[in-house]
């Protein structure tokens, strides 16, 4: 529960500080009683509430059954940390977060700058690359289980082709990490395309030209005007691959529930199989404040020191 | 198209619970059979059933297994929560009762339970009080795939010790025959190894002394024992390759067709293998056999010991008294003996699986019933929490992550935190 809510108050940010301005320099106070109330308390039933309640059970040995009675303190929270499993989970997160930056926005800013003019078959170079994003998460992990499988799988018959026996990556300590990155480079780089595409088109093309004429070439036209001004929405991107990667649950559970010996576990997916399937409601509740206290240190910071302009 | 059809489906729901709102009594029940020609029986049961008492409806709910475990608790305590409930007995089960959800239907079964086997009905039983009906038993063993041992000219009824496996299993690598499909992935295939020959060592006293936190607890001797038992096996490399990516549901596909010599199966599993096979085959009747889980040297236990489960049909607070007397119909002796005709289950009904029609089956049927001590699945024995664990560290000594130390360590600790 609380990681969705963590992301709703993410989400939720942005906006708040911009209506305020507007609303009161307009002196619309009507509007304001009007169409604050509704979304306050949806924010709260949904997300102020469930936040509240999870640190509440944070503090109990409680199996979901009845009300929770056997206070137990910030045992919960040792008992987390005192597991191997959380510790290489959250690992797991750093790594997603680290290839997500390194690999998958300088994939994306690469396709985009290659597709955002117009040419024939861009617009359709732009689709194949974007579609992988719109795919459901649970029907990319079941593809690429299919993939990945060491005996029936599309990798099986290209390795066999070369006539050599392929590997079960998701079956592997070693390589169900790597086996899941490559899905998400796969999966998202399209909608980080998207976004710096966007941004190119909506770049005032007067300031590339004008650096044109002052005899720049291509490469410094890239890397001293059309960059600098791509900065507003790579940080924007950046934002969203951070915080994308801190969520990321549905695309591991098809693929490998995690396993095998914890090395595929994201803190959520972590949570999923030792809060919410072992009836442990504390024990889950303690990782769901843990994981919402790193998503709300990670926005406040980042807003404060990259997004500040904006 | 699909979103039509859902539709469609959704609008004929609607309809139905419209229809049911006419009726006198509504009784819901939630199951979790997959297998489509076993759920066409059982709603061929509710018909029959409604026919015979005017008045009452019965409401067929489904969830799959993993996400019915998720819900349950929510379930269970929201207003509208179903009237019967599938049921693993054990841990969960101690749970629930404790939590009061559960209605003691003592009285409205009566001397009813007298005629099912006794062992599964004492399954249901807490502090005397019967909380719900036993359908079906089963066991855990190997089973085999004839040919493939022929090829191997291995003698399966000559494997008795825990070294004649070992043997068994070393003769079928040299003949370039992977002698065992596992479903690592879902780690409760692999726990059977390490619980089986816990309860082959120790026997009943062992766990029970376990569960008092005598002798050590799950970090005694014999569960460190049985770890070590079951890391000599792992060492032989017996499982097929990427073991640990595979899902029991695959693995049954693998040994279905003809891939391994052997799976460390649930009885039923006999069934479902066919079903998951390629050519929905699998492996017949006559090729396919049962060897029973091997005793280990020194081991304490009986060998008439089984290790399987008890799955019943549990009754929640304030449900109408119709809902006892329709999982009593469900369990009457033409629906267990229909069931047992097609070998979907073991029956509970005394005298019932004499409907048995394979041989596999009624072999599984004479060992239940010559067992002294039927040990319920560790997973849900123990409750989910502890449960889990046990799944966990078995399946990190089969991937050789963990040591049997660890993972009776790992197992001992959970059980002390509780659930």
């Amino acid at each position: 529960m609380s990681q969705h809510s963590a992301a709703a108050v993410i989400r939720g940010r942005p906006a708040a500080p911009g209506a305020r301005r507007r609303a009161t320099t307009d002196g619309q106070l009507g509007a304001l009683l009007l169409f604050l109330p509704p979304a306050l308390l949806l924010f709260t039933l949904f997300v102020v509430l469930p936040i509240g309640e999870a640190a509440w059970y944070s503090g109990f040995n409680w199996n979901g059954f009845g009300s929770p009675t056997r206070w137990i303190g910030f045992d919960n929270y040792r008992f987390v940390f005192d597991t191997r499993g959380f510790g290489i989970a959250f690992r797991n997160n750093l790594l997603i977060i680290a290839v997500s930056l390194v690999v998958q926005l300088p994939l994306a800013l690469t396709l985009a700058l290659l597709l955002a003019d117009k040419f024939r078959g861009s617009v359709a170079l732009r689709m194949l690359f974007f579609l992988p994003y719109v795919l459901a998460e649970v029907a990319t992990g079941l593809i690429f289980s299919f993939i990945y499988d060491g005996n029936y799988g599309l990798l099986a018959s290209v390795y066999r082709m070369f006539g050599a026996e392929a590997p079960h990556l998701l079956a592997s300590p070693q390589t169900s990490m790597l086996a899941i990155l490559i899905v998400v480079v796969w999966k998202y780089f399209g909608f980080h395309m998207m976004l710096f595409i966007a941004a190119l088109q909506g770049m005032d093309r007067n300031l590339v030209e004008a650096a044109r004429i002052d005899g720049a070439s291509r490469w410094q036209v890239l890397r001293h005007v059309v960059i600098p001004l791509l900065y507003p929405t790579i940080r924007l991107s950046v934002f969203f691959a951070v915080v994308g990667s801190l969520q990321l649950f549905d695309l591991v559970m098809p693929l490998t529930r995690g396993g095998p010996a914890d090395s595929s576990n994201t803190m959520v997916s972590f949570l999923y199989n030792n809060g919410v399937s072992r009836m442990r409601v504390g024990y889950g509740s303690a990782i769901g404040v843990i994981l919402f206290l790193i998503c709300v240190t990670f926005a406040i910071t980042y807003k404060r020191w990259f997004m500040r302009d904006e | 198209m699909r979103f039509l059809t859902k539709l469609a489906l959704a609008a004929a729901g609607l309809t139905l619970t419209l229809g049911t709102a006419s009726a006198q009594t509504t009784v819901r029940w939630l199951h979790l059979e997959q297998n489509p020609a076993q759920v066409k029986i059982w709603e061929e049961v509710v018909r029959r059933f409604e026919a015979r008492n005017a008045g009452v409806k019965v409401e067929m709910q489904f969830l799959e297994n993993e996400a019915y475990k998720a819900k349950l608790p929510t379930v269970l305590q929201s207003r509208d929560r179903p009237h019967i409930l599938y049921s693993w007995a054990g841990g969960v089960l101690k749970a629930q009762i404790e939590a009061g959800v559960l209605e003691d239907i003592t009285t409205g079964v009566g001397d009813y339970k007298n005629k099912l086997s006794a062992g599964a009905v004492e399954a249901f039983t807490i502090n005397g009080k019967l909380y719900g009906l036993p359908y079906n038993v089963s066991q855990v063993g190997f089973m085999y795939n004839k040919d493939l041992f022929a090829k191997a000219a291995i003698d399966a009824s000559a494997i008795k010790s825990w070294d004649d496996l070992l043997a068994a299993v070393k003769t079928l690598k040299a003949a370039g025959i992977t002698p065992i499909a596992v479903g690592g992935q879902d780690k409760w295939p692999l726990h059977f190894y390490w619980t089986h020959l816990a309860v082959r060592l120790g026997g009943k006293p062992a766990f029970e002394a376990a569960l008092k936190g005598q002798n050590g607890g799950f970090e005694g001797e014999t569960f460190l024992k049985a770890g070590e038992l079951m890391k000599q096996l792992v060492d032989l490399e017996p499982f097929q390759t990427g073991f640990l990516g595979f899902k029991n549901q695959q693995a049954l596909g693998y040994f279905g067709d003809g891939k391994a010599a052997m799976n460390l199966a649930i009885s039923h599993h006999s069934a479902t293998q066919r079903a998951l096979a390629a050519d929905k085959k699998g492996i017949t009747e006559d090729k396919l056999g049962w060897i029973d889980f091997p005793m280990p040297a020194g081991g304490k236990g009986k060998p008439s010991d089984t290790l399987g489960g008890v799955n019943g049909w549990i009754i929640t607070k304030g449900a109408p008294k119709e809902a006892v007397e329709f999982v009593k119909f469900f369990i009457s002796d033409e629906v267990q003996r229909d069931l047992a005709k097609q070998n979907f289950i073991i029956p509970t009904f005394k005298g019932a699986e004499a409907a048995l029609s394979a041989a596999f089956m009624q072999n599984v049927a004479r060992n239940i019933a010559a067992s002294q001590y039927h040990q319920n699945f560790y997973d849900q024995d123990l409750g989910p929490s502890v449960g889990r664990v046990v799944n966990d560290a078995t399946a990190e000594i089969a991937g050789g992550s963990m040591t049997p130390k660890q993972a009776a360590k790992a197992i001992q600790d959970a059980f002390k935190q509780g659930n």
